[in-house]
């Protein structure tokens, strides 16, 4: 836990904040250590699909969002929806190092009674705006959390991470048709387009590409972007239109699974898997040295 | 419901689920007011006009449940998802998420089978207030076929925790109901019928409360338990009863989950034997409910009345209920076997 920065800004957070990339690259790479940590205390972890989505989740929390974790249930807050929940170890250790809750709690991640599992759970973590873990159900959230805010005449957007192996769920399509139908200019898809789900690349087990057309075809305006980079992350979220009413908007970031482990990157046996002790040593050595470039990306 | 000669459900009756109620309104004998689905629209209507939290959502159905009512009087806060039940449950508990109370109407069969894991997973684990109204339950549906029956669903909806689970007897109950549900927490299945429903309440009932069931005959040598449309028969079976000579209690189980133990027991003590009469399969409705009370309870006489664990016939809805003798003579007949 020593990589938690020292007295971190408080009170309501403005969108589109000034932070700089070396302070986002060092929360990246915090969210990375602590899946790494938490992961051996349940002794088993979503290692590969946290570390895809470092990056995105840093640049959200920690220079985009409008958020107060002073008052997690702030009504005109930025919302962020997990749909794909088993990425939660990464964001527990956000939500603990922003203030929502106190970090020592972690140490206790998935023991029996514990709130945090590895399945987000809005009623027991402060700061989780949905619970989640059954894919494909996250956009529809997003949509209802959107109609809500215009119902109340409230700015706030919606974020939504999207897995792309969920994206076979029907439930996807539904929401999509939906958002553009009820033009939801609030609501923005970032799909965590890593390339790979459990039994294999996304594009032999069920193709979900050509992800553009498809989001274009549902009415959506889609953005494609390399998503471990901040310059191209914060360019895509400071620039989206006010949130009102309008064409929802579609992120396709790019991804590697298992990014900043060499191990891990576009290898299939790390969607779950649990780091012997050397290794473990071995992997935050890793961490600490900083990204290299990757070894592997995949086929669009 | 009793003589099916004189049934409204013929084919040109049940061709106007999709047309609307207005027209089926004024189907011959069928007063207005006995019409609890065809009266949801407005009842939410007037209640949104102070109550800023309701939103309504409906799947294509906006006639069939009469939801249009409340399009006219608040378009801004209704919404038609279009045939795309799943995401109209997970978009409502968005809304939950977000301050508003979502009352989201489709036919059971589509909300209660099709959507349970939204029901489930996005209403009920997060405790949100979400009304779903599952209307047209049961084989109120007739001859459309089991794809548009629903006699799974209090069983599938009842062992789903924190979820209350609840059947509107008739019109006045269902607004009741939707009137007390406003400041209920949790999640909140409406099983209603198809809208024609003869009253059996002339006025709310006093102090209505979830999981509290409605005592409305008194009897001493049997208690027949009914829920949502089965209530009024159940009413009429203890009509034949009496001139009999047979005296049944009559309690309006509207609430399935949480169910009132107490209320069983008691029957079950004072009464002597129990009758569970419901429009579901036998297997895990009502009568599963009430047997997991009586297990605890010392023995007495007791059957559970619905349809058998199959799928109904097509047919028109009051020979279906003829067919399984769910109307006042077959509960009636039921009743005399159990009491040999």
């Amino acid at each position: 836990m020593t990589d938690r920065p020292t007295a971190p800004e408080t009170g309501k957070r403005a969108r589109g904040r000034n932070v700089s990339h070396d302070y986002l690259a060092d929360r990246a790479r915090f969210v990375r250590k602590e899946t790494v940590r938490l992961s051996r205390i349940a002794g088993a972890g979503h290692y590969s699909s946290t570390f895809s989505a470092a990056e995105l989740f840093a640049a959200l929390y920690y220079a985009h969002m409008r958020i107060n974790p002073a008052e997690p249930g702030w009504p005109d807050r930025d919302r962020f929806v997990l749909s794909k929940g088993h990425a939660a170890i990464g964001l527990y250790p956000v939500l603990a190092d922003l203030g929502y809750f106190d970090p020592a709690l972690l140490d206790n991640y998935t023991r029996l009674g514990s709130p945090f599992g590895d399945h987000p759970d809005m009623k027991k973590v402060p700061g989780i705006d949905f619970s989640s873990g059954s894919l494909g159900h996250g956009l529809s959230v997003g949509v209802g959390m959107a109609l809500a805010g215009r119902v109340q005449g409230r700015g706030y957007r919606v974020h939504v991470m999207l897995g792309d192996g969920e994206l076979a769920e029907g439930q996807i399509w539904e929401a999509a048709m939906s958002a553009a139908h009820f033009r939801l200019g609030a609501l923005v898809a970032i799909v965590d387009r890593n390339g790979l789900c459990i039994d294999g690349h996304t594009e032999e087990v069920m193709s979900v590409e050509p992800l553009e057309d498809r989001f274009a075809g549902f009415g959506w305006e889609v953005h494609r972007i390399d998503g471990h980079d901040f310059g191209q992350i914060l360019s895509v979220l400071d620039g989206l239109p006010e949130a009102g009413e309008g064409r929802p908007q579609a992120i396709v970031a790019d991804t590697v699974k298992g990014r900043g482990v060499a191990m891990m990157e576009g290898a299939l046996n790390w969607h779950v898997g649990n780091l012997s002790d050397d290794d473990y040593d071995a992997v935050m050595a890793e961490l600490d040295a900083g990204l290299k470039p990757a070894r592997w990306e995949h086929s669009r | 419901m009793t003589d099916p000669s004189k049934d409204n459900a013929s084919a040109q009756d049940q061709s106007e689920l999709f047309t609307g109620g207005k027209r089926a309104r004024t189907v011959k004998g069928t007063p207005a007011k006995s019409m609890p689905a065809f009266t949801l629209g407005e009842d939410l209507a007037a209640l949104a006009d102070r109550d800023e939290r309701i939103v309504v959502l409906t799947a294509d159905l906006a006639s069939a449940n009469r939801t249009v009512e409340f399009r006219d009087r608040h378009p801004g806060r209704f919404f038609d998802f279009g045939i795309a039940e799943k995401n109209m449950v997970t978009a409502a508990a968005g809304m939950a998420a977000s301050g508003q109370i979502p009352f989201a109407a489709t036919f059971a069969s589509f909300l209660g089978i099709l959507a349970a894991e939204q029901i489930r997973t996005d209403c009920a684990y997060p405790n949100l207030p979400v009304r779903l109204v599952a209307h047209h339950s049961g084989i109120s549906m007739g001859f459309y076929g089991t794809s548009h029956h629903a006699l799974e669903d209090l069983s599938m909806m009842r062992t789903i925790a924190g979820l209350t689970v609840v059947s509107a007897t008739d019109a006045t109950l269902l607004r009741t109901i939707v009137a007390a549900s406003l400041d209920h927490p949790g999640a909140i299945y409406m099983r209603l019928g198809r809208g024609r429903d003869p009253d059996v309440y002339e006025r709310a009932p006093d102090g209505f409360a979830f999981g509290k069931a409605i005592r409305l005959r008194e009897g001493s040598d049997l208690t027949i338990i009914a829920t949502g449309a089965e209530v009024h028969p159940a009413l009429q079976a203890a009509d034949r009863l009496a001139a009999d000579g047979i005296s049944a209690r009559v309690v309006d189980m509207h609430t399935i989950s949480p169910l009132d133990g107490e209320a069983v027991a008691a029957a079950a003590a004072e009464t002597g034997a129990i009758l569970t009469v419901e429009e579901h399969n036998v297997t895990g409705g009502l009568g599963s409910a009430v047997a997991e009370i009586l297990v605890d309870c010392d023995r007495v006489p007791f059957a559970r009345h619905g349809v058998p664990d199959e799928f109904a016939p097509v047919g028109p809805p009051a020979a279906l209920y003829a067919h399984y003798r769910l109307d006042a003579a077959g509960i009636a007949a039921r009743a005399r076997e159990l009491l040999g």
